[in-house]
């Protein structure tokens, strides 16, 4: 649009509309009429009425019923300081749970963000074969975590299963993965793996398209490689999808729950549960609404002080942008 | 050099492209074979084909109550999170208010935890509202939950449409609301699917929530079913990878369909939210 014509929009808007400082009356008149109050007091409520009754009500009442020992029936009325807050602590298996999501997040760095940075690249491209490719790729993320569970659950299995017959090929006895603790949590590490990369790779995709056609082109055409047009120019510009795909990482690891029930179980011996199976399997299962509780509000100061210093540390230059 | 690098980029591709089917193609042809075959032949065709576990389910009224029951939820929660979240985030774009800062920060702290988080008193709202065992027990705390990255998402969208267009329709004395309704509506069409694509997958897949609130296997939505057939039957692995493979079916279906926009939809989403 040619600016001349915007100003004359500008300029006549200007004069149509109330004038800054006039009586309050005159004001919610005007308001009304455009339709302004009611739209203000109408389109508002509903999603502040959701908000507060579901999500916001409940993480106070959270902090709240963490100081109780309740099984959720009547009011709760036996406090106990931080009776909750110590036992949930002082768990080994709470522990365990903890480190077992530090180590889907070390893995999705280390080796799954890899991976599909890799593969990203390979296929980043408008060619159909790189269509193709892509589609595939993406097909184990729309899956339901429990479907992921459930499928792998049954090629680890020693006397079936995909795990069971490679070893038959050459006349093994085939171990019962998901029985041993440690390559239970191995196990469930592939999972995370095959189920989350295609993700991060579409990300990825996404952002190599950002990177700008004529940078690559002139350097090109100064005789650069092609490893050399990807180590120099083109990883250093992706950096910004790289943090934000590992920050995804970080908030699914936080969340990681149905796969590990249809898969795990959090067996062999609780040696596979993540913090979220840990407060389903403690709390929750056995109506221990306060322990439950406890768990929750430690998981809710483990997500924001994670985002912030995430966000603090590596986020700060998109944020500003 | 070029050849060699076609190549490897092939090779690459391959692999990995089997490690992502191979799961997949074992699960649904194991729908088709005995027990003794899925003993010794997990990957190859069946020996002999068995259709009984696919039809054994599909033709139990149970299965297709549990996909009923998934689809009524996903619609609802699609259906009411389009609407409270565009109503809210119209507001909030578009009129100048005191508190409106505060009110959009305070819409978007659910970005800040997962649900699990606040699940427990969740569950006891859900009861107090009687509403265990419904439907709505599983729609409403949803909803709820996805307000957040949808208001955001929405919001900036609906912050970018050219002003002209709502100035002039202002002067030609055309309220908000109708300019909700005629102007910003119509033109977010491509946010509005973005949206609803996270709500859809993510309702359609929820677990932990209808774990919660749903005890009556009537009102199960199929990962709860699945679990339970799971249980009932988890020594015979065709019933189970036949029933796994039929559920895989809708998402897979969608996802052929409209592959491009739920890609898009689901990492877009993410990028802004």
């Amino acid at each position: 649009m040619p600016p001349s014509n915007q100003t004359l929009i500008e300029q006549v808007s200007a004069r149509k509309a109330p004038p800054r400082k006039g009586s309050l009356a005159s004001g919610l008149r005007a308001a009304y009429r455009s339709g302004s109050l009611t739209t203000l007091l109408l389109f508002l409520p509903p999603a502040l009425v959701f908000f507060t009754l579901f999500v916001i009500l409940p993480v106070g009442e959270s902090s709240y019923f963490s100081f109780f020992n309740w099984n959720g029936y009547g009011p709760p009325h036996k406090w106990v300081d931080f009776e909750n807050y110590l036992r949930v602590l002082n768990d080994p298996v709470f522990r365990l749970s903890l480190t077992n999501n530090l180590l889907v997040i070390l893995v999705s760095a280390f080796v799954q963000v890899p991976l599909a940075l890799w593969v990203a690249l390979l296929i980043a491209d408008q060619s159909r074969v790189s269509m193709v490719f892509r589609a595939i790729f993406f097909v184990p993320y729309i899956l339901a975590d429990i479907v992921a569970g459930l499928i792998w659950h049954y090629l680890y299995d020693g006397d079936y299963g995909l795990v069971g017959t490679i070893y038959r090929w050459f006349g093994l006895e085939a171990p019962h993965v998901l029985a041993q603790t440690g390559w239970a949590t191995a196990a469930l590490l592939l999972v995370v793996v095959w189920k989350y990369f295609g993700f991060h790779m579409a990300l990825f995709i996404a952002g190599r398209q950002n990177v700008p056609l004529d940078v690559i082109e002139s350097a090109r055409i100064d005789g650069a490689s092609r490893w050399n047009i990807t180590r120099f120019i083109v990883l250093p510009l992706m950096r910004p999808v790289v943090v934000l795909s590992l920050f995804f990482s970080l908030l699914g690891s936080l969340q990681l729950f149905d796969l590990i029930i249809a898969l795990t179980d959090g067996g062999p011996l609780n040696s596979s549960h993540s913090a979220v199976s840990y407060l389903y399997t403690f709390g929750i299962k056995r109506m221990r609404v306060g322990f439950g509780s406890a768990v929750g509000v430690l998981l809710f100061v483990i997500c924001v002080l994670v985002m912030l210093f995430y966000k603090r540390l590596f986020m700060r230059e998109a944020e500003s942008k | 050099m070029k050849s060699l690098f076609r190549y490897y980029r092939w090779l690459v591709l391959v692999l990995v492209a089997g490690f992502c089917l191979l799961p997949l193609w074992a699960t649904i042809i194991g729908g088709f074979k005995t027990n003794g075959d899925l003993r010794t032949n997990a990957i190859g065709l069946p020996r002999q084909w068995v259709p009984d576990n696919y039809l054994s389910i599909v033709s139990t009224p149970r299965f297709w109550q549990m996909l009923w029951n998934s689809t009524v939820i996903a619609t609802f929660t699609v259906v009411l999170t389009l609407l409270v979240s565009s109503l809210a985030a119209y507001t909030l774009a578009h009129l100048r208010f005191a508190g409106r800062k505060w009110i959009a920060n305070y819409l978007t702290l659910g970005l800040t935890f997962p649900f699990a988080t606040a699940v427990l008193p969740v569950f006891i709202r859900v009861r107090d509202l009687g509403l265990l065992d419904t439907y709505w027990g599983v729609i409403l705390p949803q909803v709820a939950f996805n307000l957040s990255f949808s208001i955001v998402l929405l919001r900036s969208f609906f912050a970018e449409l050219p002003r002209e267009l709502f100035e002039a329709a202002i002067m030609d004395g055309c309220s908000y609301p109708r300019i909700f309704l005629r102007i910003t509506l119509p033109l977010s069409r491509p946010i509005l699917a973005t949206v609803a694509v996270l709500a859809l997958v993510g309702s359609w897949n929820n677990y932990l929530l209808p774990l919660v609130t749903i005890n009556d296997d009537a009102v199960y939505p199929w990962p709860l079913g699945i679990m339970q057939f799971q249980g009932q039957y988890s020594t015979e692995w065709g019933k189970v990878l036949a029933f796994v493979s039929l559920t895989m079916l809708p998402a897979i279906t969608l996802y052929l369909l409209a592959q491009k926009q739920i890609i898009a939809g689901l990492t877009s989403g993410a990028v802004k939210g």
